[in-house]
């Protein structure tokens, strides 16, 4: 079974962002970028899948700048076999990030595909649900365990009441959630190794996919500072200041 | 607070940018390794190092080594990140791939060094001592020892130390007393005391190979009289695996001033087996294979010490809020000013910015020499390589640590009080360093050898490695332009350097206690022009790539900025070695011995 793991480049999480003057956007210049740690959680589980024999051949898929490739890297040095970089400057919206996997995963027909939940730049958490809703396969979402086995795959999900099992019927969709797994770090020889697997690069175009933005991005201003709390004397007074406040 | 993040752009500009015209690079066995591939090397050691090896570096520190029942234990989490480590390859990085090493350029291998000793010295030094042990067995081992110990050094499944000291000698060791007794079969029966063994005994690998200096039953006195054994601490099977014990001891285990998390062994042979590496009688040039590589590791432990020192310092400088600036407030909108605002807390960031950046460019240069040294196909540039590196390590060695141990000691001053607690983290960073000056020969003993040995070799034909460059530089650039002050500051200290060392030169052929009064002086008067060097070449560097619009902006600015506090307050110390230097032994030698 091959397994189709999309990644996405974005600003390191352990980088503050700042917004750039104009409010345009954030600002990435010269910002260490790194890979969405959902997405490692989604590389590693492909990994372990391999491991045990599961999957045969892990497909890493990343849209974005040509620098995108670092991120593809990375992922062939943790044990992906090979990267395809879809390849432009624009910004690209879930649902073009869906359709264009929706293409790559028509061509590459894997048995999963394995997404984070959400990118941490932008959290917009709807890339895999949209991918399943095109592609019409099973999807199981912010999974926490997942156990391949003959035609199904049972994916523990975490949610609000605790957690849900769900069977799919393979192919399926799957998400990764934080406690999924705890991603490697890449070891030496394979970080060597990784420089001569295969890394494909198409553009949009290439794969018939329209792109162009439906949202427009109006400003992009910092979160207000929190302002200081106030002292109450007692709960008396603390009951008659949030009826003040309506709460 | 321990914060260290490792400074991958200014490493990537030292490896790749700066010293791409020293005529040491190009190298073809060296073409696989693009920038690229480092930058992906250097950035996956610096997440090891920051998630792995940083988190148990203070708690390593507060626990120490504990010795029970003759074994020694490490500190909670050593283990599985020594584990980690050698399974992610990080301990075969600049092996022979013939072992199983991965061959990577020392140029890469020293920044890697640097980030491993930032985060977490004392775990460093148990792999860095194994591949100084492979490399004294690799260059002097026969075939048999080779093939039956470098795999498993490599692999980092057996670690390896380096035993000199004994109780009644360190720096002299023509006086030790430790034998070997051939047994006929080709082995050796070696017994005796050794005392400062890193990493002699612990619980991360399954055997450890300990390299003993011994005398030969009809050895002579003195240091002709010495040779290399290898003794492993359990013998292998036939099959390879670690067999009976070989009658090695860890009798005791010293309580030191830092480093806490590295074991210092007192080690007791009682007829070990061994065996001879390299010839009998050639135990201190066996061992000179070794201790020349690790004298280079130990500058880069300072090194690394001073960076992760600073960032402590940057860091904390940033988040205190304490006073107004002396002009008034800087950030009204808060209670009070950061402490950075402060011109003398600025001055002891950008020394210790200036010292660490001015080590890393002048570390980069004598690597791509090691590489050079090793790999260039032209003998011509092999043999320069090899003559500034013999030149240079003394220097890499004792200015590193002696300028790591000043920016520890800054970052203490600009926690105040704090500094000096120990949860702050930072006072760690000075019991640490402070090592560094002392083992693998003391910067007194670097000193002496920079003076006394590498001055006068082949008629200076190492000082030739060094000058040559740099004259031509001043040469090239002493035009009028933005850079003129930098050239003239570098040209007046290299101008007091080639005094000195003709002072010297002189004073020493009619009296060498001469030569030992300047050593230390002259040694940090050729570190200095050293960094000048590399600081004004990085200068020149990226004002070209501010000029030509490059988009790293904020780096090349505060290059310039760095090279510029390094000109204006740092390099004039020059003028002060040079008068030290001048002024001779006199007022060193003249109180009488009782009078002290």
């Amino acid at each position: 079974m091959k397994v189709l793991v999309p990644v996405k480049r974005v600003i390191d999480y352990n980088v503050k962002p700042r917004v750039k003057a104009d409010g345009t956007g954030v600002d990435l210049a010269n910002v260490k970028m790194s890979m969405n740690p959902f997405d490692e959680i989604a590389v590693e589980e492909a990994i372990r899948l391999k491991e045990k024999g599961v999957a045969t051949e892990i497909v890493v898929v990343s849209i974005g700048v040509a620098k995108a490739q670092e991120t593809l890297r990375t992922a062939l040095a943790m044990g992906a076999d090979r990267a395809i970089l879809v390849q432009t400057d624009d910004e690209v919206e879930p649902l073009a990030v869906a359709k264009i996997l929706k293409t790559i995963a028509t061509e590459e027909a894997p048995g999963l595909v394995i997404l984070g939940k959400q990118a941490i730049d932008d959290d917009a958490n709807q890339t895999g649900q949209m991918l399943a809703a095109l592609l019409g396969w099973g999807q199981g979402t912010f999974a926490s365990k997942v156990e391949v086995s003959g035609e199904t795959v049972a994916v523990t999900r975490e949610v609000d009441g605790g957690l849900e099992t769900v069977s799919l019927k393979l192919p399926a969709i799957v998400t990764t959630d934080l406690r999924l797994n705890e991603p490697r770090y890449a070891s030496l020889p394979n970080i060597m190794k990784a420089k001569s697997k295969p890394l494909a690069t198409k553009t949009p175009a290439d794969l018939g996919v329209e792109i162009a933005s439906r949202l427009k991005t109006l400003k992009v201003t910092e979160p207000p500072k929190r302002s200081a709390g106030i002292k109450v004397a007692d709960v008396d007074e603390l009951v008659a200041r949030l009826k003040e406040m309506a709460i | 607070m321990q914060v260290y993040d490792a400074p991958l752009r200014d490493m990537r500009f030292v490896l790749n940018e700066l010293h791409a015209d020293d005529g040491f690079g190009d190298i073809p066995a060296l073409s696989e390794f693009t920038p690229d591939l480092t930058d992906a090397i250097l950035e996956e050691a610096a997440r090891f190092c920051r998630d792995v090896l940083l988190p148990i570096n203070r708690s390593g520190d507060e626990e120490g080594c504990h010795l029970e029942n003759g074994v020694v234990r490490t500190p909670a989490g050593f283990a599985q990140a020594y584990k980690q480590f050698a399974e992610g390859g990080w301990t075969a990085l600049a092996s022979d791939p013939e072992w199983g090493g991965q061959g990577l350029p020392e140029a890469v291998n020293k920044l890697v060094e640097e980030m491993i000793c930032s985060s977490n010295l004392s775990f460093g030094l148990y792999p860095g001592l194994t591949h100084g042990a492979t490399t004294a067995i690799e260059g002097h081992g026969s075939d048999a020892l080779k093939q039956a110990y470098l795999p498993k050094m490599v692999s980092g499944q057996w670690s390896g130390t380096m035993c000199l000291t004994e109780p009644h000698c360190g720096t002299d060791l023509g006086l030790l007393r430790s034998r070997a007794v051939p047994q006929g079969d080709g082995s050796y029966k070696v017994t005796g005391s050794k005392i400062f063994i890193s990493a002699g005994e612990h619980d991360l690998t399954e055997n450890i190979i300990h390299l003993v200096l011994a005398r030969l039953p009809d050895a002579p006195k003195g240091v002709k009289g010495i040779s290399l054994f290898l003794v492993p601490k359990y013998l292998p099977k036939e099959d390879g695996t670690p067999g009976q014990s070989n009658g090695v001891a860890c009798a005791a285990i010293e309580h030191k001033m830092g480093l806490k998390a590295s074991a210092t062994c007192q080690m007791n042979f009682d007829d070990s087996t061994g065996w001879l590496v390299g010839e009998p009688g050639k135990g201190m040039a066996a061992m000179f294979t070794m201790m020349n590589t690790e004298r280079v590791s130990v500058g880069i432990q300072g090194l690394g010490v001073g960076e992760a020192a600073y960032q402590a310092a940057a860091w904390y400088a940033k988040d205190r809020i304490q006073g107004r600036a002396l002009s008034g407030p800087k950030y009204p909108e808060q209670a009070a000013d950061p402490i950075i605002v402060h011109p003398d807390v600025r001055r002891m960031l950008m020394t210790m910015r200036a010292y660490n950046e001015g080590c890393r460019a002048l570390s980069a240069w004598v690597s791509r020499a090691l590489d050079a040294e090793k790999h260039s196909p032209e003998p011509e540039v092999r043999q320069r390589a090899s003559d500034f590196i013999a030149l240079m390590t003394p220097v890499v060695k004792a200015l590193f640590t002696d300028l790591a141990f000043d920016s520890a000691n800054l970052a203490v001053q600009c926690y105040g009080g704090h500094g000096y607690i120990r949860e702050s983290g930072v006072e760690q960073y000075a019991r640490d360093a402070r090592i560094t000056m002392i083992y693998e020969g003391t910067n007194g003993v670097q000193a002496l050898d920079l003076v006394g040995r590498k001055l006068g070799a082949h008629m200076g034909r190492y000082l030739r490695s060094f000058f040559h460059p740099v004259s031509a530089f001043i040469e090239e650039n002493n035009v009028d332009g933005p850079m003129k002050p930098m050239v003239e500051a570098l040209a007046k200290a290299f101008g007091a350097l080639q005094l000195s060392t003709a002072t010297v030169a002189q004073r020493a052929l009619k009296d060498p206690e001469e030569a030992g009064a300047a050593s230390a002086d002259y040694l940090r008067l050729m570190g200095l022009v050293a960094m000048g060097y590399c600081f004004a070449k990085a200068t020149k560097i990226a004002g070209l790539q501010l000029f030509f619009g490059s988009e790293d902006k904020r780096f090349y600015d505060a290059k310039i900025k760095t090279a510029t506090f390094f000109f204006e307050r740092i390099l004039p110390q020059a003028t002060a070695s040079f008068l030290a230097i001048k002024a001779g032994k006199k007022s060193l030698m003249a109180l009488e011995d009782d009078v002290f």
